[in-house]
């Protein structure tokens, strides 16, 4: 019985959320084997062998896995996938797009966004934005994952690192090419690993508003996020989305100003430890899910917050 | 060139879902359903590429109940020229869907397949790569930007960090994100006009698929609620409490 999951990185590091995912796998019974793909990723691959729990890292380095293509990505995992009982990944923007691929690719009903490991074969994954949970028993020989990295503690670091080995690379599959990718540069913590998020919705009225949330941010030292609404008005590019269909976050403080509270966005950040809401109006939604609330106007509010803290 | 869109039934995103009491499932019995929105960025994409000369023929599929007849006239009052329906009371998981899929696109030959990237209901965002995957096609998942240039796509892609381009060969399956576009109102005559469009039903049986679901759900509860807060009076009481009482800075 072995696990194997695949890490997001940026080459040199693990993305956050995969130390989670790797805490996850440790539930499903078998040991933890880790597939770091890409184009010139072995540091990554030797941060992986220095994660708790895991006992070897494969390490499949070619030029057609750059920017993690799911063709070539779901035919390398699919090449190795008989030796494991488990296949697991981040339900990240990464994950999400090439496990479907292993899962068809081998036969096998994916099981989405788990949110606890109830047994080898059962877990536990929200539905319905959250509003839900179902517990599901797989029937499949492979079991292929995705994991909810918030509903996870990260593992931690190995006593000693595991071994890495080299993968051999399955073909370029040719059907897509992967042109570049154009990411958000920001000094901030990113999203998914920050401790404290301060995000912003409607309310703020435009995109030079949201400098007020930026100055708050700042100083806390934490991550802007946004709803919907204010990604959909041009506010603000469409990776600080939290929601149902953007990120999930779990930070330490969530601070929501000038968000109503939509079920889509409650669905993305309900499950942080502490949540502020700022919001003129009393009738606001969000006020529901909040630990602390306070019925002002944003503009004043904000500014003075920053000043005092 | 021919293009397929899915369209699926689901509650309707504004209303909160309820969890049975006996723990199976969510109720749906009298309550509000719709298609669901990025089924309807679907259908819109394909309308918009029809419109700009790009498409000839814009082909809704649905699976589901018999109701699910009335999604595919929506689709059809937004543009699509007309609609297959595979008609089940059983649960269908994304697996089966995407076979059926698979079948439906085999007989019809599209040259692309728009569908939404996730339904609100069941948020297992699967269905388009998987039906990718077992056509042995290219896929963009997420998509906010396509282009057709003949016989491939250059496609925008939203990611974790920002965007993503790609080139893709044609056939391809994308799913679609909330920026590429804002769907239509439907309008009354165009209603009136999509009750004339053809709709064809068929069984899962007919396709030649087993739809036998894999996952067994064992129960469905409602999440654990979180306790009630307190509003507080100012910022200053604000600061006191989160650095005093939870001590989160």
């Amino acid at each position: 019985m072995a696990t194997l999951v695949i890490a997001e990185h940026d080459n040199n590091n693990l993305k956050p959320g995969v130390t989670n995912a790797i805490a996850a796998a440790a539930n499903m019974g078998g040991e933890v084997v880790v597939l770091v793909a890409g184009q010139q990723c072995a540091g990554a691959a030797q941060a992986a062998a220095k994660v708790e729990g895991v006992k070897k890292v494969l390490l499949a380095d070619a030029p057609h896995y750059a920017g993690g293509l799911a063709e070539n990505l779901a035919a390398l995992v699919v090449s190795i996938a008989d030796q494991y009982t488990h296949i697991v990944a981040p339900a990240t923007g990464f994950g999400k797009n090439f496990m479907p691929r292993v899962a068809a690719l081998l036969d096998v009903q994916q099981v989405s966004d788990i949110s606890a490991v109830e047994s080898p074969d059962t877990f536990v994954r929200p539905i319905y934005a959250g509003n839900a949970l179902a517990t599901v028993q797989s029937s499949d020989r492979i079991k292929v994952v995705t994991v909810r990295t918030t509903a996870f503690d990260p593992a931690g670091a190995a006593a000693s690192p595991a071994p890495v080995e080299n993968l051999a690379a399955t073909p370029d599959s040719g059907l897509a090419q992967f042109k570049g990718q154009e990411l958000s540069k920001s000094e901030r913590p990113e999203l998914a690993a920050a401790r404290i998020i301060v995000s912003g919705g409607r309310g703020m009225g435009s995109a030079d508003n949201f400098k007020i949330l930026e100055a708050l941010a700042d100083k806390l030292g934490a991550a802007v996020g946004a709803s919907r609404a204010a990604v959909d008005s041009g506010f603000v590019p469409n990776d600080y989305q939290v929601g149902q269909t953007g990120k999930i976050v779990a930070p330490e403080l969530y601070i929501a100003v000038g968000i109503s509270g939509a079920i889509q966005h409650l669905a993305g950040m309900k499950d942080s430890k502490v949540i502020v809401a700022i919001n003129k109006d009393p009738e606001a939604p969000i006020f529901a899910v909040a630990d602390y609330w306070l019925v002002e106007d944003l503009f004043k509010a904000v500014p003075e917050l920053t000043k005092t803290l | 060139m021919k293009v397929m869109v899915t369209v699926k039934r689901v509650i309707d995103p504004y209303v909160k879902a309820r969890v049975k009491s006996d723990g199976t499932g969510v109720e749906t019995a009298n309550v509000k359903m719709t298609m669901n929105p990025f089924c309807e960025i679907a259908v819109e994409q394909a309308v918009r590429m029809k419109e700009a000369g790009v498409v000839t023929e814009i082909v809704a599929v649905s699976i589901g109940v018999p109701q699910c007849q009335e999604t595919l006239r929506t689709a059809m009052a937004m543009g699509a020229d007309r609609g297959i329906l595979v008609e089940t009371d059983a649960e269908v998981q994304p697996l089966a869907v995407a076979k059926l899929l698979r079948k439906i696109v085999e007989k019809e030959n599209p040259k692309l397949v728009i569908m939404g990237k996730q339904a609100i209901d069941d948020d297992s965002n699967q269905c388009g790569q998987t039906l990718a995957a077992l056509l042995n096609w290219p896929q963009s998942a997420f998509t906010s930007k396509i282009e057709i240039n003949g016989d491939s796509a250059e496609v925008t892609r939203e990611i974790d960090g920002g965007l993503e381009k790609l080139t893709l060969k044609l056939p391809a399956v994308m799913t679609t994100d909330l920026r590429l576009n804002e769907p239509r109102y439907v309008t009354l005559p165009n209603i009136m006009k999509a009750k004339k469009k053809p709709l064809e039903v068929i069984k899962p049986d007919a396709l030649g698929v087993d739809i036998t679901p894999r996952l067994k759900t064992l129960k469905v509860q409602e999440p654990p609620k979180r306790s009630a807060g307190v509003k507080v009076a100012d910022v200053q009481e604000l600061v006191a409490k989160l650095k005093n009482e939870a001590r989160v800075i």
